[in-house]
């Protein structure tokens, strides 16, 4: 049993550094990533947001749903945290 | 319940700290937009020294100046301001979250009002992130009862 378990940790091992040697260089300006949408948010920046800083662009205006969700997340583990771990006794 | 252990070196180091602590907070949060920081970064700051208020000192030291009560309230204000911030565009005539209707009632441009609305969101979720973390810290240290020195 356990000869098959590193058996097949080796093999999943091997197929994740073999897929690894498809992705583009570190920094690459023509891989996929650099060419859809960030050059759009790089040239828009400071003309549509007037805001130096682009990853608080990106983060509060272009991607605003997403930070009320991570908001919202946070808000509701604070909330859960108080309701399981409060004990609130008679004398207060 | 442990007795609180009195330490001037400590107390007296950790009264110069935190008015430090707390103003450097204020300043990543309102200068987000210029340099690394934001609502997540500084709110940490900031609840990071409310946490060694009560490391250093003792819970009711933290209670005196936050209650619990108000820590709570200020939790939901904090993605309140977020939510209420999306909602205003909406009700100004814009999408939901899109600042730029907000030159409608701020005296600045509508590129400028994006600045400002991102400004604004960032101030609730400060609010969100300092308040949370200091009630996960107070319910996990004190394991829920909110009492006694920590040191």
């Amino acid at each position: 049993m356990r000869i098959i378990a590193i058996f097949a940790v080796v093999i999943t091992g091997f197929l994740l550094i073999y897929a690894t040697l498809d992705m583009p260089n570190w920094g690459d300006p023509n891989s996929p990533a650099s060419r859809h949408v960030s050059p759009r948010y790089i040239e828009g920046t400071m003309p549509e947001t007037a805001t130096p800083n682009m990853v608080t662009s990106v983060l509060a205006d272009y991607r605003g749903y997403d930070t009320l969700g991570e908001t919202t997340v946070i808000f509701t583990a604070g909330i859960v945290c108080l309701m399981l771990l409060r004990r609130v006794t008679n004398g207060q | 319940m442990v007795n609180r252990y009195e330490n001037v070196l400590i107390e007296t180091v950790t009264r110069l700290l935190i008015p430090a602590m707390q103003l450097f907070g204020l300043y990543v949060i309102a200068h987000g937009h210029g340099s690394p920081g934001g609502g997540f970064q500084g709110g940490c700051i900031l609840a990071a020294s409310f946490i060694l208020m009560v490391i250093s000192y003792d819970i009711k030291e933290l209670k005196s100046r936050m209650s619990e009560n108000l820590n709570t309230i200020l939790c939901a204000i904090g993605v309140f301001i977020y939510g209420g911030t999306g909602l205003l565009c909406v009700i100004l005539g814009g999408n939901f979250l899109d600042y730029s209707v907000l030159h409608k009632i701020l005296p600045v441009d509508p590129i400028k009002a994006r600045y400002m609305g991102m400004l604004m969101v960032e101030i609730g979720v400060g609010i969100a992130v300092m308040s949370v973390m200091i009630s996960i810290f107070l319910n996990i240290a004190s394991r829920g009862e909110h009492e006694g020195a920590l040191n």
